[in-house]
């Protein structure tokens, strides 16, 4: 995990208390506070979501979904196309007010007019107006959240130094290739460096390098203090960002948990054996050889059998082994797995 | 700063400064009067002498018949329809044996048709000559007769309206000039300006801005900002308007001789004065003091006032509604359809304003101008006849909060589809389903 939580943790580094730690944790703790409290409170999450649901005309967009994200997570929200997720994440922003349910965000009730500045959102369908600067349109867009006009110019040139893009302002939207409008809304998104970040398909339209680019702004971000959200369909993506997921299906969650957790919950308890020679049968009650490709296997094993045991099968055929790994299915796979079959890609309007 | 207003600040700065508004706003007063003198030099230099030939079987129309800048008549020997063009004329006229009192046909031939203009006026002069010569054989000098005319026309009407007890002056000519320019403007206004709130809108909705904007303001305030902004534009135009107008007017007067206005101000005297004779002025002086006593007639104060808030009224009235279109709309095309029935009424009102500058106190008109739909126009065409005289103030009164009604009750409706339009895509809306998000609950 690479989270404020861990880095401001006073019980990771003993020798601070809490009222000495640096400025640039953002730490907003009160002197002196007992340890276990501060533990506590620095565990506090930054959005819950109690019960949600949000009905259009023909549709349930969003039925009854729950759940929290930590303080400096990233999130990775997931889904088939219809599933809901632009709905929810409308409703986190304040857009779409829900018909049940509440969101509360930073321990408050979330406030559409207040908590503004609190977020930034940048949406699938989003865009920028062409003619005009884009200093002028990035100063807009931030005083509109609620900075000052000098502080937004000073945010902005910050931001522009560190994304090398100082030479822009005073050209046009239209002037730019589709990667620099996409670098520029992303820097319009995070420069008033929100508690929450909501990326929707922050990577569409960027070549590699500006994608690691981002990239490594959104880990720096989230060091620093943000929680992102990170709405997206490229499952490598999430499997390489996100600490936690949760995938939404026809407005319902159907699945919650860390990457790795998720993972070991859908493995199908398969391991690849690297060997320096094959024997000619392999008989043995404890697994099954699926594919055998020279002298690597992959295996199934059964129904309580624990890996050392096949281990010592081999060790008992004096066969060395040069490499046993565990198998785990990856996140694209799960995820088709879990939708395939529910319809989803093709829902259906219905009466509600 | 409040959201709104930057938001407004936005909407007007990049119109106000973009090429295209200084651009109309200077050229459209110089195009204006370029437009007028160039008709008026265009309808002088286009006309091309005619030279009549005329054949006379009566014997008495040479000499008489007389010509102009347009027409010359002349009356050669031994002309006929074969050889008129040859010999270089561009049409015979032949003048038959005159029947007394009796409705008479002449033909003029020529090689295109001649126009209607020329052929009165040439009817004119052979009625002149025909007058003429029927006074002659009936002992009356001509002379005699057209000083006899000359001292007859002495007749003036000049209307007063019942105005608090005391009578005051009123023209209905000035009148319905004011009424046809102010429900003109209107008109043009409200198509305009509404059309730019609804591209505006589009372009948002196009640019797939909205949604990042909607995640910082409300989307009541995008729409109100945006037109409350480009209304912003539409005022400053009009007063940048009226300054040059006034700017040139004055430059016009620098160029009036400095004895004419000396007269101009002896006639302003004597009308105060209401007694003794005239002071003797030359014409254009005379002209001068006219059009500023026509000119003084009018209640300006109020036609202004007035003005500014039917423009204000009617613009946020129908703005409100195209704003609606233009968030459902991803396309021009795909818009026109919508805008329609929004245009429709603007139309129809400009027919009945129209209608109404001739007839101020029909019916039609008086329901029309109280109307929200078409008042904005309609009342403009009728308010120069005067208040309370024309229209009364209990119509003027309803007819200003009926607009004040209409347009906030066309800001909610449009708000409350804009919502829910701002956010779709991909989807084309008909008026049905607006109407159900307008009036669903929530």
């Amino acid at each position: 995990m690479k989270t404020t939580v861990q880095v401001c943790d006073p019980a990771s580094s003993p020798g601070q208390a809490a009222g000495t730690m640096p400025q640039s944790f953002n730490c907003w703790l009160p002197k002196n506070l007992p340890l276990h409290l501060t533990r506590n409170k620095l565990q506090m999450n930054i959005l819950e979501l109690h019960h949600l649901k949000k009905y259009f005309a023909t549709q349930k967009a969003v039925d009854d979904i729950s759940f929290d994200i930590e303080q400096g997570n990233i999130f990775g929200l997931l889904g088939p196309n219809g599933a809901g997720k632009t709905t929810l994440l409308r409703m986190i922003t304040g857009i779409f007010y829900p018909d049940e349910g509440e969101v509360i965000l930073d321990g408050k009730k979330f406030d559409p007019v207040a908590d503004i500045i609190k977020i930034g959102y940048m949406p699938e369908e989003r865009g920028l107006y062409k003619k005009m600067k884009i200093g002028d349109q990035a100063t807009y867009l931030a005083q509109l959240k609620g900075l000052s006009k000098n502080d937004a110019i000073q945010k902005i040139k910050f931001w522009f130094e560190r994304l090398e893009m100082q030479s822009w302002w005073n050209k046009k939207v239209e002037d730019l290739s589709k990667g620099m409008s996409q670098k520029l809304q992303f820097v319009t998104t995070v420069l008033h460096e929100p508690k929450l970040i909501i990326l929707d398909e922050p990577f569409s339209g960027l070549d590699p390098v500006n994608a690691n680019l981002i990239k490594d702004e959104i880990y720096g971000l989230a060091q620093r203090g943000s929680t992102i959200i990170f709405s997206t369909h490229r499952m490598e993506q999430v499997e390489e960002i996100c600490d936690r997921i949760v995938l939404v299906n026809l407005g319902k969650k159907i699945l919650d948990g860390t990457v790795q957790q998720v993972k070991n919950d859908f493995k199908e308890n398969k391991f690849s054996i690297q060997l320096n020679g094959v024997p000619a049968t392999i008989d043995s009650s404890l697994f099954e050889v699926i594919e055998q490709q020279a002298n690597k296997l992959t295996v199934k094993i059964n129904e309580g059998v624990k890996s050392n045991d096949i281990l010592k099968y081999f060790i008992d055929q004096q066969i060395n082994i040069e490499g046993f790994n565990e198998i785990l299915p990856s996140l694209n796979n799960i995820f088709i797995r879990l939708v395939e079959g529910t319809k989803s890609t093709t829902r259906q309007f219905q009466k509600i | 700063m409040s959201k709104i207003s930057l938001i407004i600040q936005r909407e007007y700065l990049s119109r106000v400064r973009s090429r295209s508004f200084i651009l109309t706003t200077f050229l459209t007063p110089l195009l204006f009067v370029a437009l007028i003198f160039g008709a008026a030099y265009l309808s002088y230099k286009g006309k091309t002498q005619i030279k009549v030939a005329v054949v006379d079987e009566n014997g008495f129309f040479k000499d008489r018949l007389k010509g102009d800048d347009d027409l010359q008549f002349y009356f050669p020997e031994n002309i006929d329809t074969s050889n008129y063009l040859s010999k270089g004329y561009s049409a015979l006229l032949t003048i038959t044996k005159l029947n007394t009192s009796k409705q008479q046909t002449f033909y003029v031939r020529s090689q295109k048709a001649i126009g209607v203009d020329a052929s009165q006026s040439i009817e004119g002069k052979i009625d002149d000559v025909v007058e003429d010569n029927m006074l002659q054989q009936s002992g009356i000098m001509r002379s005699r007769l057209d000083s006899i005319h000359k001292n007859s026309h002495i007749a003036k009407i000049v209307s007063l309206e019942e105005n608090e007890g005391a009578a005051k002056e009123s023209n209905q000519l000035l009148a319905s000039v004011v009424g046809y320019v102010c429900g003109t403007l209107i008109y043009l206004v409200l198509l305009i300006y509404g059309m730019m709130v609804l591209r505006g809108v589009m372009e948002e909705k196009t640019n797939r801005i909205a949604e990042v904007i909607v995640s910082s303001v409300k989307p009541f305030e995008l729409m109100m900002g945006k037109i409350v902004g480009i209304g912003a534009v539409g005022l400053t135009q009009f007063i940048m308007w009226i300054i040059l107008i006034i700017v040139l007017f004055t430059g016009a007067q620098a160029f009036i001789p400095h004895d004419t206005m000396q007269q101009v101000q002896a006639l302003q005297q004597h009308n105060s004065m209401m007694q003794g004779n005239a002071p003797q002025v030359s014409q254009g002086a005379q002209f001068i003091f006219n059009a500023q006593h026509t000119l003084n007639t009018a209640n300006w104060t109020l036609i202004i006032c007035c003005f500014i808030f039917y423009f204000l009224g009617g613009y946020l009235f129908y703005a409100s509604l195209f704003a609606a279109v233009g968030c459902v709309t991803e396309d021009v095309q795909s818009s026109q359809s919508l805008t329609l029935p929004i245009t429709m009424p603007v139309i129809f009102s400009f027919i009945i304003g129209t209608n109404a500058v001739q007839v101020p106190d029909s019916s039609l008109a008086i329901w029309a101008s109280i109307i929200p739909f078409s008042s904005p126009i309609v009342m403009m065409s009728r308010i120069a006849y005067g208040v309370p005289g024309t229209v009364p103030y209990w119509q003027l009164i309803s007819s200003i909060v009926a607009l004040i009604t209409g347009f906030l009750f066309t800001t909610w409706l449009a708000g409350k589809i804009y919502r829910t339009g701002i956010l779709m895509y991909g989807k084309k809306t008909s008026w049905k389903e607006m109407w159900k998000w307008a009036f669903r609950r929530s």
